[in-house]
């Protein structure tokens, strides 16, 4: 029997989903997608709903990517960031979170440094938390969307092969499409400088590649990391300019995948860095698409979490 | 005032006794240890009282050779006297306590408040352990000969490992000099850096910066190098690693003066025990793999590991009741560590007077102090403790003013009965 809703409060991790859920996850979103298309782009769905999107770290896209799927739906939002909330002023998280929950918010979403802070203030508050982003530990919204964009071009995404192309160590897009994917039935491989592999990634259900070209020969899809030059640089590549040479994405490099293999990146790009401009706005790159199937998704996760029983009240 | 301890099964690892004996104590020490039924005629006089120790174990009072006191400056997790009541809680009628106060134990003043609020409130002999460098800096070098002359009896920098190697060497020649044991927590800090666990396939999945197992390992073979080059000798800090314990026992095979001790965690429990960010399973050096603790429970049973010390680390909920990567490190450990111990011996992997001498006279020698055997005109520090009887560890019913401990709940083996320490008894059941 297909699922109709989840029965957790919160969204912590990818981990914690069932395919199950990232399917019925993916089919909502698929079915909300209509309504961003609409001249009046806004139901009712969560009217009276009140939404918390507390940011302890910089965000554009995924900060306002939860704001208009949350407005889409009607529900309430404020947003608090590290700078603006009572975090700078000496308050523990759980505090603040505490605060939060007294003013009887429906749903706390938090993006924050710390692997683990949504988990950790999940498992002492009330209301549900969906993580937007916790340390270098997972990151849902963005591996669901990175799901709907495939499945959307494929139609499926077991038998697929994905290759994650990076700084996988310090990044939290990399675990949850590793382990998103193989839930899934896709086959994943990961490549990077091997000061950015971090040890046992397999355990998640990756397969380490010796060189990107390995990892990328014949895949469906192309995921490539952005690379935080400015603190990376040095300690743990040699230059920009080597690392473009090795774990770059041209147009060369990009042949060796399949010849309708999707290009893929969470964003923000270093253009001419981890990808080539050329590739990047290419007819292969589905990059805006993440975008857009970020609001749906997150209007998905929204819906799932608090608007009731069913998917089918969108309407 | 006299005190008779009959019917008890008494083990001495030191002298490798192993006997049903009624141990008569006078004045705060042994008066007389003698076969059963031997003191029946003093029994008749009123000045003596009886302590039924039927069907327990009789064992000097537990050595833990590596504890946090947090006094001075941090009264809220602990004080002398509560760390002391929860040592007594746990069998142990002697403590080493770390330099790491506020402020840092470096100089004569501080020792001597440590030992001035020991001798007013303590229940168990507390020896104080100096910083090696001022400040634990790992710069200058600490008073360490005016130490000695106070009583000090080991120097460390714990939590602070000295990474100057020349430094180090100094420090070592130095203490020496004065029959200081030499302390050594080793970590290369550059290599652990900002890693908050161990590093493995956990931290891996919860996206945690690791700390290799060669972090330590690296500065056990410095150290092992550095007493082999000065001839003073070294004492290894809770080893946690299976690369450790190999290290340690080839320079021991050598001649290497070098000694270590472990923490019950350490062969309790694994990095696994970190999984949901339980801010309760992180240490320093971290909770490892199961091949690790199975090399730890070798090298206890191969005497490479001469010592179990607990590392009793009181944090209080200000700083466990945190996100992972600002939580403190470290667990309270005196009123587990016996029981956790025991286990060792349940599963086969010491016998009884090889847990306790771990418990008792090694680290007693390794200190030099004079603690940790059972001797005629010696100290009446003595425990009591009935090794198969069930206990659920309740971290509510702690004497710690902590409640820092990952083993709340766990179903034990073994039960402190009574610790008498100099004659006086300082914990009952």
């Amino acid at each position: 029997m297909p699922l109709i809703s989840l029965t957790q409060k919160d969204l912590l991790g990818i981990e914690d989903l069932t395919p199950e859920e990232i399917k019925l996850i993916l089919d909502t979103a698929e079915m909300l997608k209509e309504i961003s298309r609409r001249e009046i782009k806004k139901v009712p769905t969560l009217r009276g709903k009140t939404i918390v999107t507390f940011f302890f770290e910089s965000s554009t896209r995924t900060r306002t990517s939860f704001d208009i799927a949350a407005k889409r739906l009607s529900a309430d939002t404020f947003s608090l960031t590290g700078s603006s909330s009572s975090l700078t002023k000496g308050e523990t998280l759980l505090d603040t979170a505490r605060n939060l929950e007294a003013m009887n918010p429906d749903l706390i979403i938090i993006r924050h440094p710390a692997s683990g802070a949504p988990h950790f203030v999940a498992e002492r508050i009330k209301p549900g938390v969906i993580n937007a982003g916790d340390g270098m530990h997972e990151h849902p919204t963005q591996a669901l969307l990175d799901m709907l964009t495939v499945r959307d071009r494929f139609g499926r995404l077991d038998g697929l092969k994905l290759a994650i192309v990076g700084d996988l160590f310090h990044s939290r897009v990399a675990r949850s499409n590793i382990m998103g994917f193989s839930k899934m039935g896709a086959k994943v491989m990961v490549a990077g400088p091997p000061s950015l592999v971090p040890p046992f990634i397999q355990h998640l259900g990756a397969e380490v590649a010796p060189t990107m070209e390995e990892a990328i020969s014949g895949a469906d899809v192309i995921m490539m990391l952005r690379v935080q030059n400015e603190r990376l640089q040095g300690a743990f590549f040699p230059s920009v300019r080597e690392y473009a040479v090795f774990y770059g994405l041209d147009r060369k490099k990009l042949a060796l995948a399949k010849e309708n293999a999707l290009v893929m990146h969470p964003g923000p790009i270093n253009r001419g860095v981890e990808i080539s401009p050329d590739v990047a706005d290419g007819p292969q790159s589905v990059i805006m698409d993440q975008v857009t199937n970020g609001v749906a998704v997150r209007m998905a996760v929204l819906l799932l979490l608090i608007g009731g029983r069913a998917g089918e009240k969108a309407n | 005032m006299k005190r008779l301890i009959e019917h008890g099964r008494v083990i001495d690892p030191a002298s490798s006794m192993d006997d049903f004996l009624d141990i008569l104590i006078e004045d705060g020490r042994i008066a007389a240890m003698a076969a059963p039924g031997a003191f029946e005629t003093l029994k008749l006089d009123a000045q003596v009282s009886t302590i039924s120790a039927q069907g327990c174990i009789v064992c000097p009072g537990l050595v833990d050779m590596h504890v946090h006191l947090r006094e001075p400056g941090e009264e809220y997790k602990e004080t002398i006297a509560t760390g002391t009541k929860a040592a007594a809680a746990g069998g142990f009628t002697a403590v080493a306590c770390m330099a790491n106060t506020r402020p840092v134990n470096d100089n004569q003043s501080v020792t001597e408040y440590i030992l001035e609020k020991a001798r007013r409130e303590a229940v168990a002999a507390v020896y104080p352990v100096a910083a090696m460098t001022v400040g634990q800096k790992g710069t200058q070098l600490t008073e360490m000969g005016e130490l000695s002359r106070l009583g000090v009896k080991a120097v460390s920098d714990d939590g602070h490992p000295v990474e100057d190697a020349l430094i180090m060497r100094r420090a070592m020649e130095y203490a020496g000099r004065f029959g200081l044991t030499v302390i050594s927590h080793c970590e290369t800090t550059s290599l652990s850096k900002t890693g908050t666990m161990h590093e493995g396939w956990v931290s891996t999945k919860l996206g945690l910066e690791g700390i290799p197992a060669a972090a330590e390992e690296i500065m056990i073979a410095r150290e092992a190098s550095l007493a082999e080059l000065t001839g003073v000798p070294i004492h290894i800090a809770h080893v946690s690693t299976a690369g450790s314990v190999e290290i340690i026992r080839r320079a021991k095979e050598k001649g290497i003066p070098i000694t270590a001790e472990t923490a019950p965690h350490y062969f309790s429990l694994t990095h696994r025990a970190v999984m949901g960010y339980n801010t309760l399973a992180k240490m320093n050096p971290p909770l490892r793999t199961s091949a690790d603790v199975a090399a730890i429970k070798q090298g206890l049973h191969d005497n490479v590991i001469d010592a179990i010390a607990t590392d009793h680390a009181p944090h209080s909920i200000l700083e466990k009741d945190l996100e992972f990567n600002a939580a403190a490190n470290g667990i309270i450990g005196l009123e587990t560590a016996l029981s956790l111990t025991l286990t060792l011996v349940q599963t086969g992997v010491l016998d009884l007077s090889q847990a306790l001498a771990k418990l008792t006279c090694h680290p007693a020698d390794i200190l030099k102090i004079p603690a940790g055997r059972l001797v005629v005109g010696g100290s009446a520090d003595i425990t009591i403790f009935q090794p198969d009887q069930p206990v659920v560890v309740d971290i509510q019913k702690f004497a710690s003013k902590s409640r820092n401990s990952p083993f709340d709940g766990w179903k034990l083996q073994g039960k402190v009965i009574m610790t008498v320490f100099r004659g006086q008894t300082t914990y009952s059941a």
